[in-house]
């Protein structure tokens, strides 16, 4: 016969359809809307598990999410592995394979069993204990034997298959707990018009409505009310079944976990599991309800020992009887109704035993149902070995024959999220439990969680929480009165009496530990381990805080309460990590002549976020023959980099130079226009943050370069000053690494190539470091005069839109070598030039890099002061010097210690083959390293010790004389010369006071508003409020934007290839950006013409909603395909569907 | 995640935002004549109290504007916050 237990009627379970499924490899079945523990109990398993400690037989203890005992793994195939969840939450479906845990061969005949013999001996804290010497067995021995003895699930081996989605979202109301309280609330806070969403971790919305069966809610069976008041919240308040609430987080956020395919037999390709929803709720409504606690006697955890009214849903909601003849022990009413709905279900009650000599009337009730019911009367014990038999009771007042024992300790609010929210909890002395006292968030209880455990209270507090305007009242009927519970008492202690199941921690433990010292209970908690593991001690915390109050002679509040911190229930990482995975994990920023090094098969490195062109193989070519061909060919002839990645900066303004002055470590007010230099910039403390060139453009127009790493910290760091220390200053920055592309071209035959290209720039007459703005290959173009290599050379700045028709025109010349960032960086240690984060570590000093000159000027800049620090004024600073192996082919490693007379004296910060001198170059930061020059020291290394001489750091070419080495060598001009197609739209940064708004409005034709955040429009032209003193205005414009910002002392930067658009028009664009961006994007909030700056995902963005459905995006070029590539992941079956149930 | 009222933007959320230390911090005007110990002082000394601080942070990916907030260290609360 299948399904012994499963009752003849009744229960929300669709008995026309069966379900196969399989547990620990055996055949079963059972119902649609059946939980893994309901179809088992229907089919007579009770043995569901194995303790964590003592290998004790376990079975399913409650229905709910406070599981203790029945956790399951769950094979999904296909490496979908899921460990430790609860039988009680897992919804069956066809094809269910489950296993039980923490056992080995099988369930019924356990080694580990043996453990239980031991059981005294591993009392509290027994590893700390016994197994002290001698101490090195600890690692080798008694830890990873007690971590294989005591368990819970095996975490999976492989990469998790499936993917996962995330959701922020805003409401007025976010109401956490679906039963009466919550869904009265929902009504109540529905009827208001506001956003309003409620959740709830079950499959079905309703909570305890789903297992009533006599009550009537306005006349109406509360089944039937139920339906109907879901229906008419459907489509007026967002209904999440399957989701838990899972964190508090500041300013009212929440975090769900909504599980979207666990309970379908087989879920779509790329469908995803489990949505993360980041809720930012104006208030919240907690309904969360209660938990029953357990009794604690000895023997307390047999299979077939049940929580009461889990008992009761288990045969009003699933219909399944816990056994054939059913003993309760109780000290509270709500068991009563247990037994009165079970009887009705015809399940024998073989006898009520009430710890309470003088129980409520429900006992009155329960007796006239012709229930046995024995007052006064506790358990003392139970018999049985995989399943209950019989229990004995207190006082030799003689045994019971069952096979299934129900028992109530009371109820325990559910105060979770309350108390995460920085919410006091308060004693209550009557019913003994702690209630939600006061919180500084935004948060009303209502329900069983406020210590309202009657129907009526429930549905009148859940409907005033929700504030409807119009007051309402319910009429009840059929619902029997509940009296209060006993407050929970200190039980005896016992090595049997189990207080906390999953961690299997016994009064005798708690008792151990208290008198042992342990009165704290965080240090109690941490010694005994109670209310620790995955459940968090959902239906132990209580007992155990009342046994140790009893063993201290304390009263229960003055132990104190553990910290209860997220998540309420496990939540997979999976969820956490959401899409930021794989392609999604980070942006990954790709140059303007990827594409093209991609197609010359290049070999890239990661620098930052970007992938960079490391070296160029040819056929057959190592890399150490490929950078040598590459760095031969700089010095020799010419090399072609793509030098985009450096950040660059516009400094506009009046007072550019005088800024700069105060920023950089070098003088910039006596620069002349057309000429560039070299600097650091120091942080105040002294230290050298960033480097890069200066180019003066014009009187009040500087083009800074920075490192490819720093840019984005140089642009806030220069803001930082400019707003907050100097802010008289009229100077203003833009940002322009993305509009520019930078291409390199560096070696002797460099000018010859470039004078291929150009007609309007007389390059013989530029200097090095200078700089002019003419075309190359008809581009408009800026050419700075600089060398990172110490060859002759230019960098090339074009817009990144036309970036590709440069470079091909250059290569199409037919001479210059494509060179990677590894030959960049040998041509530059060859020089001696250091790199920001290579050479520089954030205590080094100018001077430590040869800078000496440095700070010696009268002028101040940010960190000059902290130079004549005393400790910046040792002679033993660790100073840049170059070393040189004695075997010339050993190429130490970076890193590696540099060792004088046995004593570490620095450590070798670059290192490379350098073709150029056919030897190992290395540069170092030694102690003293300028004095020690000429002397030896030595890197120790496996095998055996490397010999080095300590050298200038300057290896090739120390008086520069290549700088100015130019051979003329006639470059092919292309034939037919690249035709730049026309700008489809001109893209400007305007940085203005506000006396200049009016003037440049009418200027560039469409108005500079004040309004924060908002656009204006003009025809084809449009100016986005970006900030106080900052616009990006788009449009048609054919302007000299120099001209403009001269005239009314402003900044105009033309940032046209900055940007990218993408739009997204149709009706879930709204939510398809917040699966990124946590903005509130509701019309109301986020109306049409608003715009602002802000972060989607891990890329900034100008977010503009143009219409009521249509959003504009411009995204930094190199972070676009991200952005497309996470909007994509938007699309992919991610419908919003919040309909419920 | 924090929700931090921009002066300019309005309650945004904290991701958006750079910290910027303590607020008040005031770069010596002639910093050249200021000795070691006031130099040392003004780079790394702060009051790290326990409850209301008053600390820079930066609309970074917003309008980009520096302003001060007062923040409980205790609470987390952000309880104020001005245009410089």
């Amino acid at each position: 016969m299948t399904q012994p237990f499963r009752l003849d009627d009744g229960g929300r379970i669709d008995r026309a359809a069966v379900v196969h499924f399989r547990f620990d490899g055996r055949a079963y079945t059972g119902h649609p809307g059946d939980t893994l523990a309901s179809a088992l109990l229907a089919n007579g398993v009770h043995l569901v598990g194995r303790s964590f400690k003592y290998h004790r037989p376990r079975g399913v203890l409650s229905a709910g999410s406070e599981e203790p005992n029945a956790l399951v793994t769950v094979d999904r195939g296909g490496g979908r592995i899921a460990p430790n969840l609860r039988a009680t939450q897992v919804e069956l479906y066809d094809g269910l394979n489950a296993t039980s845990q923490n056992r080995f061969p099988s369930l019924r005949w356990d080694f580990g069993a043996a453990a239980g013999w031991f059981g005294p001996l591993l009392s509290a804290g027994f590893y700390y204990k016994t197994f002290l010497w001698p101490p090195s067995f600890w690692a080798l021995f008694y830890e990873p034997a007690i971590r294989a003895a005591a368990g819970l699930g095996r975490a999976p081996v492989v990469a998790d298959p499936d993917c996962y989605t995330q959701q922020y979202t805003h409401c007025e109301v976010l109401i956490v707990g679906a039963g009466p309280a919550g869904i009265a609330a929902a009504l109540a806070a529905a009827s208001t018009g506001a956003r309003v969403m409620i959740c709830d971790e079950q499959t079905e919305l309703g909570g305890s409505l789903l297992s009533e069966t006599t009550a009537t809610i306005d006349g109406k069976p509360a089944a039937t009310w139920l339906a109907e008041s879901l229906d008419s919240l459907r489509g007026r308040v967002t209904l999440l079944p399957r989701t838990t609430a899972f964190g508090w987080y500041p300013d009212n956020m929440i975090g769900l976990v909504e599980r979207l395919t666990d309970h379908l037999p087989t879920p779509e390709a790329d469908q995803p599991r489990e949505r993360l929803w980041l809720v930012r709720a104006r208030q919240v409504i907690l309904a969360t309800g209660a938990i029953e606690r357990p009794l604690v006697f000895p023997n307390n955890d047999r299979p077939g020992t049940l929580l009461a009214d889990a008992a009761r849903s288990y045969a009003t909601r699933w219909a399944v009887a816990p056994g054939r003849a059913v003993a309760i022990a109780t000290n509270d009413d709500s068991a009563y109704r247990a037994a009165i709905d079970l009887q009705r279900a015809k399940v024998e009650i073989v006898a009520i035993l009430d710890q309470r000599r003088r129980p409520g009337p429900i006992a009155d009730i329960a007796r006239a149902a012709g229930l046995i019911v024995r007052a006064g009367a506790r358990v003392e014990g139970s018999v049985g070995r995989k399943r209950i038999a019989a229990l004995r009771v207190a006082n030799g007042q003689g045994t019971i024959d069952c096979d299934a024992l129900l028992m109530s300790g009371g109820w325990t609010p559910t105060v979770h999220l309350f108390s995460q929210s920085r919410g006091k909890l308060r004693f209550d002395p009557v019913l003994g439990v702690y209630l939600p006292d006061v919180s500084p968030a935004r948060v009303r209880c209502a329900g069983a969680c406020s210590g309202v455990f009657d129907l009526t209270g429930c549905l009148d507090s859940g409907y005033a929480a929700g504030e409807a305007s119009v007051p309402r009242t319910f009429v009840l009927d059929g619902v029997a009165a509940l009296g209060a519970s006993l407050p929970p008492e200190a039980a005896p202690a016992h090595p049997l009496a189990f207080v906390d199941f999953q961690n299997d921690v016994t009064t005798n433990d708690l008792s151990v530990a208290a008198q042992e010292g342990f009165g704290a209970i965080e240090h109690l908690k941490r010694y005994t381990t109670t209310g620790m593991a995955t459940d968090q001690g959902k239906t132990s915390n209580l007992n155990a805080l009342a046994t140790v109050a009893g063993l201290t002679g304390r009263a229960l509040p003055e132990v104190g309460l553990t910290t209860f911190r997220p998540p309420y229930t496990p939540v997979t990482f999976g969820t956490l990590a959401g899409p930021a995975r794989g392609a999604l994990f980070e942006p990954i920023r790709h140059a303007p002549m990827h594409d093209w090094a991609v197609a010359q098969g290049a070999v890239f490195e990661d620098v930052g976020t970007w992938k960079r062109a490391r070296y160029f193989p040819q056929p057959g070519e190592t890399m150490r023959e490929a950078v040598s061909r590459e760095c031969l060919a700089v010095r020799n002839a010419c090399g072609i980099l793509d030098a985009s990645t450096l950040g660059k900066i516009e400094v506009v303004g009046p007072d550019a130079a005088a800024f700069l002055d105060r920023i950089y470590a070098v003088n910039v007010g006596s620069l002349p226009v057309g000429r560039c230099r070299y600097g650091l910039l120091l942080g105040e403390d002294g230290f050298v943050r960033d480097d890069g060139v200066i180019a003066r453009l014009a009187a009040d127009r500087f083009h800074v370069t920075t490192t490819t790493g720093g840019a984005a910290w140089v642009l806030h760091h220069l803001e930082d000053y400019l707003q907050t220390e100097f802010p008289e200053l009229r100077v203003w920055l833009t940002s322009t690494t993305e509009h520019w592309a930078t291409i390199a071209l560096q070696g002797p035959h460099s000018r010859s190539i470039l004078e291929a290209l150009t007609d309007d720039a007389n390059l013989r007459e530029m200097p090095h470091m200078s700089v002019c703005e003419a075309r190359v290959a008809g581009i408009p173009a800026r050419i700075f005069r600089v060398s990172f290599t110490g060859e002759a050379g230019f960098e090339i700045a074009v817009p990144a839109g036309q970036a590709r028709l440069v470079w091909d025109a250059l290569i199409a010349t037919g001479t210059p070598t494509p060179y990677g960032t590894e030959a960049m960086h040998v041509l530059r240690a060859e020089k001696g030039f250091f790199i920001v984060g290579q050479e520089t570590d954030g205590t080094v000093i100018p001077d430590d890099l040869g800078f000496g000159r440095v700070g010696r000027g009268k002028r101040d800049f940010v960190g000059k002061r902290s130079l004549q620090r005393p400790d910046m004024l040792r002679p033993d600073r660790r100073q840049l010097v170059g070393l040189l192996t004695e075997d010339p082919a050993d190429v130490p490693e970076e890193g590696a210690q540099v060792v004088l007379d046995g004593v570490g004296i620095g450590h070798v910060t670059s290192a490379y083959f350098s073709a150029t001198l056919g030897r190992s170059i290395a540069l170092a930061l030694l102690a003293g390293g300028r004095a020690r020059i000429g002397e030896g020291a030595s890197i120790p290394a496996k095998d055996g010790s490397v010999a080095v001489r300590i050298v200038a750091p300057v290896f090739h070419d120390p008086d520069g004389q290549r700088l100015d080495s130019h051979i003329t060598r006639l470059a092919r001009r292309p034939a037919v010369l690249p035709d730049p197609a026309p700008r489809a739209t001109t893209r400007l940064i305007v940085r203005a006071p506000a006396s200049a708004l009016g003037a440049i409005g009418l200027a560039l034709g469409v108005l500079l508003g004040t309004v924060a955040n908002r656009a204006v429009r003009a025809r084809e032209r449009a100016a986005l409020w970006l900030g106080p003193d900052e616009w990006l205005v788009m449009g048609d414009f054919q302007l000299d934007e120099r001209v403009i910002g001269l005239a009314h002392g402003a900044s105009l930067v033309d940032v046209s290839d900055r940007f990218e658009t993408i739009e997204l028009a149709d009706a879930d664009a709204a939510w398809r950006l917040n699966g990124f961006c946590a903005l509130d994007l509701a019309p109301h909030t986020f109306p049409v013409g608003m715009c602002t700056r802000t972060l989607f995902g891990k890329a900034e963005i100008v977010l503009w909603r143009t219409g009521m459905t249509v959003f504009r995006i411009e995204v930094g070029r190199s972070f676009a395909g991200y952005v497309r590539a996470c909007l994509a992941g938007a699309d992919r079956g991610f419908g919003q569907d919040t309909g419920g149930n | 995640m924090l929700l931090i009222p921009c002066p300019w933007c309005g309650p945004r959320p904290e991701n958006e935002f750079h910290y910027g230390g303590e607020a008040g911090i005031v770069r010596p005007v002639d910093p050249a004549a200021v000795d070691d110990a006031a130099w040392a002082a003004y780079l790394y000394h702060r009051t790290n109290p326990k409850g209301l601080h008053r600390e820079r942070w930066r609309h970074q990916f917003g309008c980009g504007r520096f302003f001060n907030a007062t923040r409980d260290t205790v609470t987390d609360q952000i309880t104020g916050t001005a245009k410089p």
